[in-house]
């Protein structure tokens, strides 16, 4: 990789429990500017651990972990990544304005800047009007689609997504996944995106990583080269059902080191 | 992230008593600095006994009238138990039967709130009139009123804080209303019951004691309003001392009986004593 | 790639007119509900009177004053050429009102730093809380004196013996409040590398209000209970609970009037918590599911 990674990982192990538990042994990743990563694999992997070691909301047990050039700490302190929860984790005591608002406010914008900010902002996830709206009035999508528009308010060029749709219906979902990318386009941001769902990994990814359990580890990668942009349509191409059977492959082999049944709880 | 729940091994027996223990030391610590700093002060500012008596002059006064003061003790705690059963044993019957009946529970909650904001000792001279002035009863019945609310609001709330999800279960069973009272409604409940028996306890000794102030029995509230008016501060405190440490003990018998009847709550986390 | 909204702009503010038609409902089975009551109290002292039945207690005119006696008294002069008793007891409740006003901000205000102050610190609430919890233990009649000793007789000691009563909850409850926002939403804040001031303005804060007001609603009617109380020791006169002692002492010759005071003063606990029901429709916006 000529240009510096967004994220580098090197070497990152993560244990619980003084050591009983070991979630993550010896992940070494790079992931390059523009990128869209997916991260898959079956419960106990580690996939949500790793992505929080990216964020600087744990610490590893051993080995670097680099973002944007920076030790992770710094890269958080900095303000170098938004990051999107399953449950949107939307405050129930404010409008959708002052959801999106609310890193905005605590980095001390000022009040007309923000304004403008969460305009934009409203436009860019398409829920302009809904402003004034509280986020129990919103269905779940909706509410989704605010924490998105939340996590890029501040521009970051690095984006930690933990199953945001897994909450989601199919054709939601499905809906959410072209928004997302369309959005992915037009910041220019980097994406890396813990999910459950290989169709959904294969379609929204540049790369997917699969990862296998105890102890965390990655089995292996897979470059996605489906041309972009990618529409309902890339669903039904051949080269699309291809990889798809490349990611389940790994994920199987990954599986079979268990008992096989492992592999009951990664979705289409 | 997931992490592997391990089952419990016997040596973490040993170490859970431990940590159990280890946690009220800091407690400890602050009673013992607070003890201290009491002599301290006095000594230092000269603080006047009717003001505040030194804690020495407390144990004293506590070792000399121990005999009046533990049969007042007594007896206190005696009515203030069979206030408490009383009130709460009718507060939660009370609950039970309303839980059925949604919108007369509803209707009732303002006048039982504006009943409890009638404050105590109003009620002393009417029970004194309805019950034998020399005898137990109005002190138990003013507890009992005490403990009745909290008993009633709290059940009531517990026993309608169902999910609906578990009684369609239940149905699915064919199981009639009788057994998912008893294998559904119970369990949920019995968090907000004993929430509130804990509150109860120590309402049912401050109501025994605030009753007594209109009474000429010889139980700690008048043990107290004597000393009070004899200037005799150190018996006083002593008093009430014992009148706390009896709604203490009171409130961690029923902690006991809480943490052993609701094993099986997994929301029930240590925080502190409370 | 447009969507249809599910959810339509004129959800945006909830209309005026269901809420307060969903209150004079409330109300009116309020109004029911009590009449019912009185209702049952009539017959209660009619079955027992007429059958002399003497269990739990005899009841006669002095036991169980009639309804409508207390409501007389409420009319007739209170002593010679007094004002009315209910004008009497109007005035005494306001003079207790303030005082309670005091110590519940008071009491609230102490609660709620008290609260703030314990959750940054596991150590502080271990060392602490028992002894909180334990404060409650002290009957208050018997602090009343000292408290009274201490700050001189007047409505300061009457507002801090009120605010005795009224911090507990409000400590427990907003406590309680602070520690429940969920696990993400911290994650969420420390991914905006926030600090605690803004952790605890911007997340614990807004999260406990609820709490604070289900703590509040019981303090309310506790800083009343408070206030009567502290009165005594005091001496005051011009309170309910002077009015109480005074009716006290000649209760075997008019039992109403004591009857009549306990009904103000159980209005006056009422008030201060349709009071403090007002404030928080007012200041809490939640999911109508979440509200405590």
């Amino acid at each position: 990789m000529n240009v510096q990674p967004m994220v580098a990982l090197s070497g990152v192990t993560k244990t619980f429990t003084k050591g009983n538990v070991t979630a993550l042994r010896e992940i070494d990743l790079q992931i390059g500017p523009g990128e869209f990563v997916s991260l898959i694999g079956p419960s106990g992997c580690g996939k949500s651990t790793l992505l929080r070691l990216i964020g600087d909301l744990t610490p590893p047990t051993a080995g670097t972990v680099t973002v944007n050039g920076k030790p992770a700490p710094q890269a958080r302190a900095d303000h170098d990544y938004g990051m999107v929860f399953q449950d949107s984790v939307l405050f129930d005591w404010r409008t959708v304005e002052k959801n999106v608002a609310l890193p905005l406010e605590l980095l001390g914008w000022d009040r007309a800047k923000r304004k403008a900010r969460v305009e934009e902002m409203l436009r860019l996830v398409e829920l302009q009007g809904f402003g004034g709206h509280h986020p129990w009035q919103l269905s779940g999508g909706m509410q989704m689609r605010v924490a998105i528009a939340r996590a890029l308010s501040f521009e970051p060029s690095l984006l930690l997504m933990d199953e945001p749709f897994g909450a989601l219906d199919e054709m939601t979902r499905e809906r959410l996944n072209i928004e997302l990318l369309e959005i992915w386009r037009r910041t220019e941001s980097t994406v890396v995106f813990v999910t459950h769902s290989i169709s959904e990994a294969v379609f929204l990814s540049t790369r997917v990583v699969v990862m296998s359990p105890r102890p965390g580890r990655i089995a292996g990668m897979v470059d996605i080269d489906l041309p972009q942009p990618r529409t309902a349509d890339t669903r039904e191409e051949p080269r699309f059902f291809e990889l798809v059977t490349e990611v389940r492959e790994l994920l199987r082999g990954v599986g079979a080191d268990e008992h096989g049944s492992v592999l009951a709880e990664v979705s289409e | 992230m997931t992490v592997v729940a391990e089952p419990t091994r016997r040596g973490t027996v040993v170490r859970t008593i431990r940590t159990r223990a280890a946690e009220w030391i800091p407690a400890i610590v602050v009673f013992c600095l607070a003890i201290v700093a009491w002599q301290l002060i006095i000594d230092v500012f000269h603080i006047q006994k009717f003001l505040l008596p030194k804690p020495l002059a407390i144990v004293k006064a506590f070792w000399n009238e121990r005999g009046t003061l533990w049969s007042a003790g007594w007896l206190t705690l005696k009515e203030a138990l069979v206030g408490f059963g009383i009130g709460c044993g009718l507060a939660i019957a009370s609950a039970v039967l309303l839980a059925r009946f949604r919108r007369v529970s509803g209707a009732l909650m303002p006048v039982a709130i504006a009943a409890n904001a009638i404050p105590i000792i109003a009620f002393s001279p009417i029970f004194d009139a309805w019950f034998d002035p020399l005898s137990i009863w109005p002190r138990a019945a003013t507890a009992a009123v005490l403990c009745f609310f909290p008993v009633f609001v709290n059940t009531l709330r517990g026993l309608t804080s169902v999910r609906p999800a578990q009684v369609e279960l239940m149905r699915s069973y064919a199981a009639g209303e009788i057994d998912i009272f008893r294998r559904v409604r119970v369990p949920t409940a019995l968090p907000f019951v004993f929430a509130a028996l804990k509150v109860a306890t120590v309402l049912a000794m401050i109501g025994a004691i605030v009753a007594d102030y209109f009474g000429t029995f010889g139980s700690l509230g008048i043990a107290i309003k004597n000393a009070v008016s004899l200037f005799d501060f150190e018996t006083a405190w002593a008093a009430i001392l014992i009148a706390s440490i009896l709604g203490v003990a009171l409130y961690v018998a029923v902690s006991l009986a809480e943490r052993i009847a609701l094993q099986w709550d997994p929301t029930r986390q240590e925080r502190g004593s409370a | 790639m447009t969507q249809a909204a599910t959810a339509s702009p004129a959800l945006a503010r909830p209309s005026l007119s269901p809420a307060l038609r969903r209150g004079g409902i409330r109300a009116a089975t309020t109004l029911v509900t009590f009449a019912a009551l009185c209702g049952l109290y009539e017959l209660y002292h009619w079955v027992w009177a007429s059958a002399g039945w003497t269990w739990p207690f005899p009841v006669n005119d002095t036991t169980l004053p009639h309804l409508w006696t207390i409501a007389k008294a409420l009319g007739r002069p209170s002593g010679y050429q007094g004002p009315l008793l209910i004008v009497l007891l109007l005035h005494h409740a306001w003079f207790t009102a303030k005082e309670a006003l005091a110590g519940f901000a008071l009491g609230a205000v102490t609660g709620f730093v008290l609260a703030v102050a314990l959750v940054h610190s596991r150590l502080a609430q271990r060392a602490l809380l028992p002894y909180i919890v334990a404060s409650q233990t002290i009957p208050i009649l018997a602090i009343a004196p000292m408290v009274v000793v201490w700050l001189k007789s007047g409505w300061q000691s009457v507002a801090v013996i009120a605010a005795y009563l009224t911090f507990f909850p409000v400590t427990i409850n907003v406590l309680r409040g602070l520690q429940s926002a969920e696990a993400r939403a911290h994650e969420l804040m420390r991914s905006y590398a926030a600090s605690r001031w803004q952790v605890l303005w911007r997340l614990r804060v807004p999260a406990s209000l609820p709490y604070l007001f289900t703590a509040l609603k019981i303090s309310a009617t506790a800083s009343v209970v408070g206030a009567i109380i502290g009165e005594l020791p005091s001496s005051i006169q011009s309170g309910l609970g002077g009015a109480i002692i005074n009716f006290n002492q000649y209760y075997s010759l008019q039992p109403e009037n004591l009857w009549a005071t306990n009904v103000v003063a159980a209005l006056l606990g009422v008030a201060f918590f349709l009071a403090v029901v007002l404030a928080e429709k007012l200041v809490v916006r939640r999911a109508p599911e979440h509200l405590a």
